[in-house]
């Protein structure tokens, strides 16, 4: 009676939670991808207040993407994508670095955030 | 009985960056009692007396650099070491922040920068010689070819009544030094009054100076914290390429010049290196000078930069200036 009552209880949070998920609309993903010394795209453009989920993508080795003011500290390695999900409180232009050395060059590895 | 230990009674620092890099002098003060009990505590420690010392800190040197902004490859730190071993007296120990070498995908050529790194820093009349790795040393390769030419990345010394602490912030790829390191240093202080001299030199800044530009260390708050009990922290440093100095809580951060070329002011907008002047090829390895306030702070650095010129003076005339301090070789 006791392990019934348990599997009711495990169901219904699994009820629960995909009802849940069903209203909350998945954060839009944007991807971003790194390659010895550069990002693509150079910029993305987020809104204030709306959740988004940053992925970053290696195609050669280890690298990283910080946004330190958006807490931004992502790592990717060829085959092992990095992922967060944010949602900006502040407007703002924000310089983005790799910053897993990368080699030569590496300093030139920059993009931006523009929040809008 | 309680033992105490006072380090305003114990010594004071001055530095002098000489463009290519910074003097520190260290010597003792009043010889109180407090003064010659912390004496006593490094003598037991490891049977080294204190007294007055310098210090010399040279840092990325890039040796490998090739091209702009700095056609000149190894001139600098070539004349680094020539101003060095005329000083007068020699310093007694010699410190290297970082980027030694510049790197290379072919780990045979970059062992080869290392082999030439070496050729001109064995001039130096000083044998006494620490080194920490740069980015540029150990990123790509976790710290191989460093280990192999100068040994482990961090470990620790005593000298003349101070506590030396080499820090690797860089050998992670990432810009850590990594929570094991961090358990070491706690082990490594543990011994030590908070009263005693603490000296780290690590490659790249231990705070945020401006993470945009990658002047920081991710964990270096985690650094500092571990560091904060003690009362005399003065954290040298190097990687940015310019004189910095900083006082946050205890610690006072100083970085060094390079040898190769020079990075803005970090108020600037753009992180680029400033054009090479031919006029001037050591311009911007210039003249700096910060006096520490002793009143102020117990554990005080002043600060005197002289640049590095044209105008070819002879060791003995240069280093003169340089004493007298502020004045252009």
């Amino acid at each position: 009676m006791k392990r019934l009552a348990i599997i009711i209880i495990l169901v219904a949070l699994v009820a629960a939670a995909q009802f849940g998920s069903a209203q909350t609309p998945a954060p839009r993903v944007v991807e971003i991808t790194a390659k010895r010394f550069e990002f693509n795209p150079k910029q993305i453009t987020l809104k204030r207040g709306e959740a988004v989920t940053i992925r970053l993508v290696s195609t050669d080795r280890p690298h990283g993407l910080l946004v330190k003011p958006l807490g931004v500290d992502l790592d990717a390695d060829d085959g092992k994508p990095g992922q967060i999900t944010i949602t900006p409180d502040a407007a703002g232009t924000f310089p983005a670095i790799c910053d897993h050395y990368c080699g030569s060059g590496h300093g030139n590895m920059k993009m931006t955030v523009v929040v809008e | 009985m309680k033992k105490e230990f006072d380090r305003r009674a114990f010594m004071r620092v001055s530095a002098m960056s000489i463009g290519a890099g910074a003097l520190l002098q260290f010597s003792p003060l009043a010889a109180t009692a407090r003064g010659s009990a912390m004496s006593r505590l490094f003598q037991r420690q490891n049977g080294e007396g204190t007294g007055p010392f310098s210090i010399v800190q040279l840092s990325d040197t890039h040796v490998g650099f090739q091209g702009p902004p700095d056609p000149l490859g190894t001139k600098a730190f070539e004349r680094a070491v020539d101003v060095v071993n005329a000083l007068d007296p020699q310093p007694e120990l010699i410190l290297f922040t970082g980027d030694l070498t510049h790197d290379s995908d072919d780990p045979a050529e970059h062992a080869k920068r290392f082999a030439a790194f070496r050729s001109i820093s064995d001039r130096l009349r000083v044998k006494k010689r620490m080194h920490v790795p740069g980015e540029h040393d150990a990123a790509l390769d976790g710290g191989v070819l460093f280990r192999e030419n100068f040994g482990e990345t961090h470990y620790s010394f005593d000298h003349r009544g101070a506590h030396f602490i080499a820090l690797d912030n860089v050998s992670h790829g990432k810009p850590i030094v990594g929570a094991e390191q961090i358990a070491w240093l706690k082990q490594d202080l543990a011994r030590y009054p908070k009263t005693a001299p603490i000296v780290v030199f690590t490659h790249r800044p231990l705070f945020d100076l401006k993470p945009e530009w990658e002047w920081f260390t991710a964990d270096g708050d985690a650094v500092m914290n571990v560091l904060a009990p003690y009362e005399s922290v003065t954290v040298l440093y190097g990687h940015i390429h310019r004189a910095e100095h900083n006082s946050i809580g205890t610690a006072q951060h100083h970085s060094a010049r390079s040898l190769i070329f020079a990075f803005p002011d970090p108020s600037t907008s753009e992180k680029k290196p400033l054009p090479f002047n031919p006029q001037q090829p050591f311009r911007n390895l210039g003249i700096r000078t910060v006096s520490g306030s002793t009143a102020a702070r117990p554990f005080a650095a002043g600060i005197n930069d002289v640049e590095l010129s044209l105008r070819e003076v002879s060791g003995t005339e240069g280093i003169q200036q340089m004493l007298r301090g502020g004045e252009s070789l």
